[in-house]
């Protein structure tokens, strides 16, 4: 029992990271009808601008400020680079064809893995120890036992999400993105700045892109340049599984991404793992291509 | 029975892969590597032109199918070969074509495996659904310890030479042109060009994307063959999504559909990362006085340089080096 | 009494909520030229996506020569007669005008692919009948001089006229038309009115017309049927139809 408990608890923590990455899949599709290739590497990036801040900056570890303000550097530092990113190299393709941004998109994503992994300009190839970011402790309910590091990740995992649903919900800025998901003439129309919401909309994802990256360090303390390939994979699959576009489907699909992992890895097909989210991919979208909480457009011919 | 342009071609090419292969012993081992490499390349951007560039469906995972032939035909040749105690020549000459067949014929069954479910996805969808495909594929090789599992296969002999590289190039070259020449090929242009109208024509789309998947696939299978048997040995690794983009880099720069742009952009794009590693161990003279500059600096940032070549052509040519309109656009 | 080629029984499809077409019962005779008319939004594309296919009815039955078409893909139902055009001009527009009309002769193909692959006696015999079939096919329509161009590069008119030409190529015996005259002048309007008549006495065949210019409409059609929010109001001769109560109503509002 206590094992289930313990898994379901590792389930739920992976989940809510994967959510937070398919948030910004989410978003950014809801508004542009495009996937963001490269968001998977922002990830990576927020994990590595934390060990940085640690190891270059000199940030303390171990302490809740250090490890808040390792947080928001991050965060701050991946939404630039996101709203850098959709200037430089989607803004310019808005009129093309889907294919050419996509490909575009696999070119900053390339772009930065290897920068990344390039010795002069960036990391190099080796992973590095992901620091200890927050006080740790192992704190013991009964049989069950959650590290002060988990609670954490569950503790920012949850705040933000409230935070996006507060955004999305009541603010104006928030309700400016609705508008532009549904129908992104009519939102010009009636007075929204949509590059700017579009801008937003991509540095808000690619912040919690690189909370996610943060809090996945946090719980699985190796990095590396190309760690983002696979998480950022596993959690589109989630956002397709919720309903694209959809935020709360992004939310619950990264749940049950997480947590079906997490239990299939305790099992004898554990090596499997990561052919079990692309097999749950192609399954949803032969069965249910709207996704859990989506809705199917139909074509006008 | 009328022997057009075309077929002479093809005989003169393969009659020129012969003779090329049978004074082979001679030429530098380096540079036969980096030819047979390319006629490697040619065989996988012409299989994927057709079911990208000339059938309209993106698919990102062309070096799944190129997985799956690589390792069929190595299989063959390394487990079931000694076991049937033939002459060496026999073994190069008959043997190897026969595992290339079938390496080609599993790596098809696989591309209408993927082909078939992708068929009602558009864009975005069908290219992350290849993309998973292609990496499920190469997940299972990595854990199947019959094939050597994640440690790779190794001793595969080297049978691959240039008539077989040279001359499967030219062969699918012709098979693409031959395909798409004909009013039933045709076909394959107007279900990319506009699914519903072709429909509408009487057109069985869904026939033309499987069989776009089938021979597009077959031929990336029968090019991870001699891919296996040129480099000697197989790591699942190097049929990575990565991998897949290479090949999908090549079709782009060709310009989706202009055949010619593309085997050119093949060839260019093989022989490019090995001038830039020539380049990169060379030095320029420093104009200051002093040492040399080193170049090497160019190998490690090969990728990145390949990135953002990838960047800037989209932004500022999307339709490749070679022409092709550009079919679908996007609503405003 | 000639027997009807297409048969609609009670056709009703919803989207979700919306009920596009409700009830609706008609035919098209063989041979016959009729119209489909109603204000937007009526319902009319949404008739013909469902009679070719796109569509499945929610309710009701469509028979076409006598077969009903229910789960018949589109394609199937071409092979079975039906051809159409659509209200947004939808050609190939990277393949030549001759090649928009030779995919639609593909039907007349019997060699295997491997002939084609070895390029051999029969396949070159065919490919030469259907460039001959092609050419002939577009001189009748005044399109031979620009066969080799690709398609989008033609006048609006002419792409309009590619697009009827290459439905005929299919062979149909009920023919589709989604607002042909869209987008023309007068005198193009009357050229339009001439080569639908001409398109339906030569290749012997039905057309049923979506079509909003009244002129051309009762110029033309033997039989018009009349949409209004997806029922049916009113069928019958053009003079009947002018003098209709309810088509007045449905077209000047209430």
């Amino acid at each position: 029992m206590t094992e289930f408990l313990q898994q379901l608890l590792n389930g739920v923590l992976l989940g809510a990271i994967y959510a937070l990455i398919a948030l910004g899949y989410t978003m950014v599709y809801g508004v542009l009808r495009f996937i963001n290739f490269a968001h998977s590497d922002v990830f990576m990036l927020g994990a590595f601008v934390a060990w940085y801040s640690v190891e270059k900056l000199g940030l303390p570890t171990q302490s809740i400020g250090g490890g808040l303000a390792a947080l928001l550097l991050s965060m701050s530092v991946c939404a630039v680079l996101g709203v850098v990113i959709e200037k430089l190299a989607y803004k310019p393709l808005r009129q093309r064809s889907t294919l050419t941004v996509l490909i575009t998109a696999i070119g900053v994503s390339l772009l930065i893995q290897n920068v990344a992994q390039n010795s002069r300009l960036g990391f190099g190839p080796n992973p590095k120890a992901f620091p200890a970011l927050f006080p740790s402790q192992q704190l013991h309910f009964g049989a069950l036992t959650v590290s002060t590091h988990q609670l954490v990740v569950l503790g920012v995992a949850l705040s933000l999400l409230g935070l996006l649903y507060w955004i999305v919900h009541h603010t104006r800025i928030g309700t400016a993105m609705r508008a532009l998901s549904f129908n992104a003439t009519a939102a010009s129309l009636v007075g929204i700045n949509n590059d700017r919401i579009i801008s937003f909309t991509f540095g808000l994802g690619s912040a919690l892109a690189g909370a996610g990256g943060v809090l996945y360090a946090m719980n699985y303390p190796s990095i590396d340049p190309l760690m983002g390939t696979l998480p950022g994979l596993k959690a589109f699959v989630a956002a397709v599984l919720g309903g694209i576009g959809n935020l709360p489907g992004a939310a619950l699909g990264g749940l049950l991404i997480g947590l079906v992992e997490t239990f299939v890895s305790g099992t004898r097909l554990s090596t499997f793992r990561d052919a079990i989210a692309f097999g749950i991919l192609i399954a949803i979208l032969l069965f249910r291509p709207a996704g859990l909480l989506g809705k199917l457009k139909v074509e006008k011919v | 029975m009328v022997f057009p342009v075309a077929q002479r071609w093809l005989l003169a090419a393969l009659i020129l892969a012969g003779v090329a292969s049978a004074v082979s012993g001679s030429m530098d081992p380096y540079f036969l590597d980096v030819v047979m490499g390319v006629g490697v390349s040619v065989v996988l951007a012409s299989s994927l032109n057709l079911i990208n560039g000339f059938t309209g469906q993106f698919s990102l995972g062309h070096a799944g199918f190129m997985a799956v032939g690589a390792y069929t035909s190595a299989m063959l040749t390394t487990v079931v070969a000694p076991r049937l105690g033939w002459h060496p020549v026999l073994l190069q000459w008959v043997f190897f074509p026969m595992s290339l067949i079938a390496a080609g014929l599993l790596a098809a069954v696989a591309g209408l495996a993927v082909g078939a479910p992708s068929l009602r996805l558009k864009g975005d969808y069908l290219a992350i659904v290849t993309l998973g495909f292609g990496e499920i594929i190469r997940v299972v090789l990595q854990n199947m310890d019959m094939v050597g599992g994640a440690r790779g296969l190794t001793g595969v002999p080297a049978y691959s030479n240039l008539f077989w590289t040279f001359g499967t190039a030219a062969l699918t070259v012709y098979t693409v042109w031959a395909l798409l020449n004909s009013t039933h090929g045709r076909g394959f242009l107007a279900v990319a060009d506009d699914e519903v109208a072709a429909e509408a024509m009487g057109l069985d789309t869904t026939r033309y994307k499987i069989t776009a998947f089938g021979i597009g696939a077959f031929f990336a299978g029968v090019a991870g063959g001699l891919y296996a048997h040129l480099k000697g040995y197989l790591n699942p690794g190097g049929f990575s999504f990565d991998k897949s983009i290479e090949i999908v880099v090549m079709v782009i720069l060709g310009g989706m559909g202009r055949h010619a742009g593309v085997v050119f952009a093949a060839i260019l794009l093989t022989l490019l990362p090995e001038g830039l590693r020539e380049l990169g161990s060379r030095s320029v003279p420093n104009p200051f006085g002093g040492a040399d500059w080193s170049l090497d600096w160019i190998k490690e940032m090969r990728m990145i340089l390949y990135s953002l070549m990838l960047i800037v052509l989209m932004l500022m040519r999307p339709q490749g080096l070679f022409h092709r309109s550009e079919r679908r656009r996007r609503g405003a | 009494m000639s027997t009807s080629l297409l048969q609609l029984t009670n056709v009703t499809i919803r989207f979700g909520g919306l009920t596009a077409v409700s009830s609706v019962t008609a035919d098209v005779r063989e041979g016959e030229l009729a119209g489909l008319i109603g204000p937007n939004g009526a319902g009319k594309t949404t008739l013909f996506n469902l009679i070719t296919g796109v569509y499945q009815p929610t309710e009701g039955r469509i028979e076409f020569a006598g077969a009903g078409t229910a789960g018949a893909k589109p394609f199937h139902l071409t092979e079975r007669g039906i051809a159409r055009t659509f209200q947004n001009i939808r050609l190939f527009p990277s393949l030549s005008v001759s090649d928009n009309v030779r995919v639609a002769f593909h039907r007349h193909l019997e060699h295997r692919t491997w002939q084609s692959w070895l390029r051999s006696g029969r396949f070159h015999a065919e490919e030469a009948e259907l460039r001959e079939r092609t050419r002939e096919l577009l001189s009748l329509f005044n399109l031979e001089r620009v066969q080799e161009a690709p398609a989008k590069s033609l006048s609006y008119g002419d792409q309009r006229r590619l697009e009827i030409v290459r439905a005929l190529a299919t062979g149909p015996r009920l023919l589709l038309l989604d607002e042909p005259a869209a987008g023309m002048n007068p005198s193009e309007k009357d050229e339009l009115m001439r080569l639908i008549r001409f398109v339906r006495d030569r290749f012997r065949l039905a057309v049923l017309l979506v079509e909003h210019d009244m002129k051309v409409v009762m110029g033309i059609c033997e039989r018009i049927h009349v949409l209004e929010y997806g029922r049916k109001i009113a069928e019958g001769s053009p003079e009947e139809i002018r003098v209709d109560p309810k088509v007045i109503a449905a077209y000047l509002g209430d």
